[in-house]
């Protein structure tokens, strides 16, 4: 049912915004992410993609077709704007079944008895109840949205758009106006929602942890441009340009297993090797600390840093008065030294040294 | 919200603004107690008065519906669309407020005045509009149709767009979009515009007495008894025709105010 999407050469012109040669492919099933800074152009690409404005130049082929002048109420899209746009004059259950009603009316316009009415009206009812308990909302269908907390309209905003079965569905920052205990909670629906159903997902952020959380592959959008596309480690690993790497941060991204530690310290177990972190999370958990937050020793010695490894270095990667040593524990971590602090101690690829952070310079997300 | 009386300065403001709402009471008040029940109750018999409130009414009420159906997809277009010389557009929408509305009436008699072209062409199929109802209709509709366009266009502007826009993904056309997210979300404030409308028409006299004299409306006919008969004869018609309106007025704007808490 989900398709996929293609977009040639794109380009929109909508006043201060310019998308400017946008191609991108995004294969049926696949989760997307769109990140770059606010005002890069991250909504105009996601409402171009949805029929809302007409592109200056290219094509958008949906399963295949050209569907660059379909209109947007024949694309079979769903939609989550970062402000939820829920129909204030509706109920929550109405805000749901808006597109089924919708739909009903376009297929058969003409006169209906009142039986063949009320059973339509029954259909829409149960599909509302089982969309509403996917997302966990039953208990809100009668309340109005502007009751709602961010993360229940949220929800229903969610519920709205699936409704109807999308091919395509298009998050624009859905996490960004929640708090962070909302936002973890919806991370995860996202992700559990998108394995149940396979939609084919685009989602736009400006923020690196969601994108990596979230996204199969992720694409870089810069001023009206997609600068990289690629899974999320290549993106952090082989940044395309100097803006991608400055955008995103030469990060160490690690993934693991949280156990229970001692002393307020959870451990971050992976390839072998425990790191005591600070965390409320539990279970199977992605972390990143700063190159600039691992320190190097020539030898193991003791200090309040809590995690200390031993590895070999396997690169030292030269960015004029700084350097990038990456060092293979397993798994590789990558620190960022002065060139002074190089000669000093004398480092070199294959030599063996220590290396220590603090719980806290731990990110868990 | 402050308390009325939360510092000197509010309550000189208080004051300033009391002695402006007494200009506006104490005359009508005046007005209405003048005349004795029995007085009154002589005037709504008089075939005249009546026909005169009941001709006011319903012609000010078809220059309104005109002005919804002309004015309700312009104020949408003000709200939702940028185009060259949209700042014209609107102010041309607000130029009936500020001529002198007898100089309206003339304006309108040079172009659908007996012997103009758009004259001649409605009298084929039997519409005239000089000493007419339709010329009472034009004009009303003239002077009024700024109050429904700005409140309609104001509503219209108070609907995020993304509303529609994603009523449009959820298989909505634009005619949908509009019938079952823009418009009843900017209902209250179109009706509040209806209404006064509405009330401006029916108050018109400058630009109906040179269009059309005869059939007298209600402002005119009070001018007329005034000029010909005096004060003593004009106060019954003129308080009557304040109960009325105030009555109306007042009524649909609790209607109005209830649909829009709800």
């Amino acid at each position: 049912m989900s398709g996929g999407v293609q977009v040639h050469d794109l380009s929109v012109d909508l006043g201060e915004f310019h998308l400017q040669e946008i191609s991108l492919d995004v294969a049926p099933g696949e989760y997307m992410v769109i990140l770059g800074p606010t005002g890069g152009g991250k909504t105009v690409l996601l409402e171009t993609l949805a029929g809302l404005h007409r592109p200056r130049q290219g094509r958008v082929l949906m399963n295949g077709k050209d569907a660059t002048t379909t209109p947007p109420e024949e694309r079979r899209i769903g939609f989550v704007y970062q402000d939820y746009a829920l129909f204030p004059h509706l109920n929550v259950a109405n805000n749901i079944a808006f597109g089924l009603t919708l739909r009903r009316g376009r297929r058969r316009r003409g006169r209906r008895r009142r039986g063949q009415r009320r059973e339509a009206r029954a259909v829409i009812r149960q599909q509302v109840n089982e969309i509403a308990e996917l997302l966990s909302i039953e208990h809100l269908l009668r309340r109005n949205p502007s009751t709602l907390s961010g993360g229940e309209q949220q929800r229903v905003a969610l519920a709205r758009a699936l409704i109807v079965k999308p091919r395509l569905l298009l998050l624009d920052e859905p996490l960004s106006a929640l708090d962070p205990t909302t936002r973890e909670d919806l991370q995860h629906e996202l992700a559990r929602l998108h394995r149940a159903l396979g939609t084919t997902t685009i989602h736009v952020t400006h923020n690196f942890e969601e994108a990596v959380a979230q996204g199969d592959r992720i694409a870089i959008l810069n001023a009206g441009r997609i600068v990289q596309v690629g899974l999320p480690d290549e993106i952090f690993r082989r940044p395309a340009s100097e803006f991608v790497a400055r955008f995103v941060g030469v990060r160490n991204i690690l993934q693991g297993d949280l156990q229970p530690g001692k002393d307020g310290y959870k451990l971050l177990a992976l390839d072998g090797i425990r790191i005591a972190v600070v965390t409320e999370l539990t279970g199977r958990v992605r972390a990143s600390v700063r190159p600039e937050d691992i320190f190097i020793f020539q030898e193991l010695r003791r200090s309040s840093v809590r995690n200390t490894f031993r590895g070999r270095i396997v690169e030292i990667a030269d960015r004029g008065t700084l350097l990038y040593v990456t060092v293979h524990l397993p798994p590789d971590l990558t620190c960022v030294i002065t060139r002074r602090s190089l000669e000093e101690l004398e480092l070199t690829v294959g030599q063996e040294v220590s290396i220590g952070f603090k719980a806290s310079a731990i990110h868990v997300f | 919200m402050k308390a009325l009386f939360a510092n000197r300065m509010h309550a000189i403001f208080a004051v300033l603004g009391l002695l402006l709402i007494l200009f506006i009471t104490w005359p009508l008040l005046r007005t209405v107690l003048a005349s004795s029940p029995a007085l009154l109750w002589q005037t709504v018999l008089d075939e005249e008065v009546r026909s005169s409130i009941w001709l006011t009414f319903y012609a000010s009420l078809i220059a309104t519906i005109i002005g919804f159906v002309l004015g309700v997809p312009l104020a949408y277009l003000l709200a939702r669309t940028d185009f060259p010389g949209k700042r014209v557009i609107e102010g041309i929408v607000d130029l009936p407020v500020v001529v002198p509305h007898t100089a309206v009436g003339i304006a309108l008699l040079m172009v659908f005045g007996r012997r103009t072209l758009l004259g001649q062409t409605f009298s084929l199929v039997g519409i005239k509009f000089v000493s007419a109802v339709p010329g009472i209709v034009i004009a009303m509709l003239f002077v009024s149709l700024s109050h429904l366009v700005n409140a309609a266009r104001e509503g219209f502007e108070a609907v995020p767009a993304r509303l529609e826009r994603v009523a449009r993904t959820l298989g909505a056309s634009p005619w949908a979009a509009f019938w079952r997210i823009a418009f009843p979300l900017a209902w209250r404030s179109t009706l509040s515009g209806i209404i006064l409308m509405w009330a401006r028409g029916l108050s018109e006299f400058g630009a109906v007495v040179i269009l059309a004299y005869y059939p007298r409306v209600a402002p005119v006919l009070l001018y007329e008894r005034f000029g010909s008969f005096g004060l003593q004869y004009a106060r019954p018609v003129a308080t009557l025709i304040l109960l009325i309106c105030l009555t109306t007025f007042v009524t649909l704007r609790i209607v109005a105010g209830k649909r829009g808490s709800e």
